[in-house]
């Protein structure tokens, strides 16, 4: 079983690069917010599988909620601060 | 009961690749928001819910509670990613972004 | 702020404070001791420990954060009747799951089909709900929020909602079924 949560977890770092590719190039800032917020939610099941791997599952939990939560203030805090600025999505190179 | 947990965590895999090539894949911003937000939720529940499982296997108070928290884990995400995802929508919205349709107006 | 310090100097005058001020205990009790229940249960699952130091340490900063909150997670409800409401929520709850668990399947259709961008169809749709109740407007529209296709975008305080759907099969099943079951939470 060690051996089938070490093959997932790096799938899903894997998979997190993806996601990476949305929080780098997205077109506009909106688009980043929402490439680093399917990373974060990535990262708390990557923690408690990294917390099953090591057999320290009660510390990892720990973090894996504190994750959650920050994940999501950070969340709403950058969407509450990139809209109040209006000419931000008008990129550059596209007009 | 290890078949039941497997069968689980790979379906929240498959979730969580439907996410993130659902972010890739779809032309504009409002439709990204679909994948991203709840398929990562989905594919959240089935995960954890397979670790809570494995984790509550072998009995006792510590793995008891370590298996209440991985679902309160759960939980959390089930109230707070619909606010998140409203929230960028709402930014969205004030922002003047132009929703992408098939007859070809805005987006990006 | 005048009419305030009317009303006070009032109260004062007919010497009615005492009175009033029970009244207010007896109003915010329940809301105050189910705040402080939810709040102890999550202290032990988090904290885990139950020796004498840490469950002082737990039941005196639940009686603070209770005595700041107590009327953030009850505000403005009848507390007689939340047990029934509680019941036919949680009878709510697996419909609701299983409804995210088949539009999750149609999202996952439409990510991994090729010809995806012919598939998709995205528009804003608005329609008026005829819920009233604040707590079922959130239920509502996180609701529709987690159902995959279909995104609250904006909902008015009289109820008109709008709602940005990805395509035409999961913009037209709304309000519908969802809306009836909400409904039947809160008995309006």
């Amino acid at each position: 079983m060690d051996a089938f949560f070490l093959y997932s977890s790096i799938y899903l770092s894997a998979v997190m690069v993806l996601s990476l590719y949305r929080a780098i190039f997205g077109p506009t800032v909106l688009d980043r917010l929402i490439g680093v917020n399917a990373i974060g939610s990535k990262t708390t099941a990557l923690l408690v599988l990294i917390g099953l791997v090591y057999h320290r599952v009660d510390m990892f939990v720990d973090i894996a909620l504190a994750y959650a939560m920050l994940n999501f203030i950070a969340v709403l805090g950058a969407s509450r601060y990139f809209q109040k600025i209006k000419g931000l999505y008008d990129e550059p190179g596209r007009r | 009961m290890d078949i039941v947990i497997g069968f689980l965590l790979v379906c929240g895999l498959l979730f969580f690749t439907g996410g993130s090539i659902g972010i890739l894949r779809f032309p504009d911003f409002y439709s990204r928001l679909h994948p991203a937000g709840k398929l990562d939720t989905m594919g959240l529940l089935l995960s954890l819910l397979a670790m809570a499982v494995y984790v509550m296997m072998d009995f006792s108070i510590a793995s008891f509670l370590t298996g209440l928290k991985i679902l309160l884990i759960v939980v959390i995400v089930f109230v707070t990613s619909p606010t998140a995802t409203h929230a960028i929508v709402d930014a969205g919205v004030r922002a003047g972004l132009k929703p992408w349709t098939k007859e070809g107006g805005g987006g990006v | 702020m005048r009419i305030r310090e009317n009303n006070v100097e009032q109260s004062d005058a007919f010497d009615e404070t005492g009175n009033r001020q029970f009244q207010r205990i007896k109003q915010t009790a329940p809301a105050f001791i189910l705040t402080f229940v939810i709040a102890i249960a999550t202290w032990i699952v988090l904290s885990g420990k139950f020796d004498m130091f840490h469950m002082t340490l737990g039941v005196m900063s639940c009686l603070i954060v209770s005595f700041f909150s107590h009327n953030l997670l009850f505000y403005n409800t009848d507390i007689r009747r939340l047990p029934s409401a509680w019941l036919r929520f949680l009878y709510f709850f697996p419909w609701l799951i299983y409804q995210v668990f088949v539009a999750n399947i149609h999202v996952m259709y439409l990510v991994f089909h090729p010809h995806m961008m012919d598939l998709i169809d995205p528009r804003i749709i608005q329609f008026k709900s005829r819920l009233k109740h604040p707590m079922s407007h959130f239920i509502f529209a996180n609701s529709i929020t987690l159902t995959p296709g279909t995104v609250t975008v904006h909902v008015s305080l009289l109820g008109n909602y709008s709602v940005h759907a990805i395509d035409t099969l999961s913009g037209e099943a709304l309000p519908g079924d969802m809306e009836e079951k909400i409904s039947r939470i809160l008995d309006e």
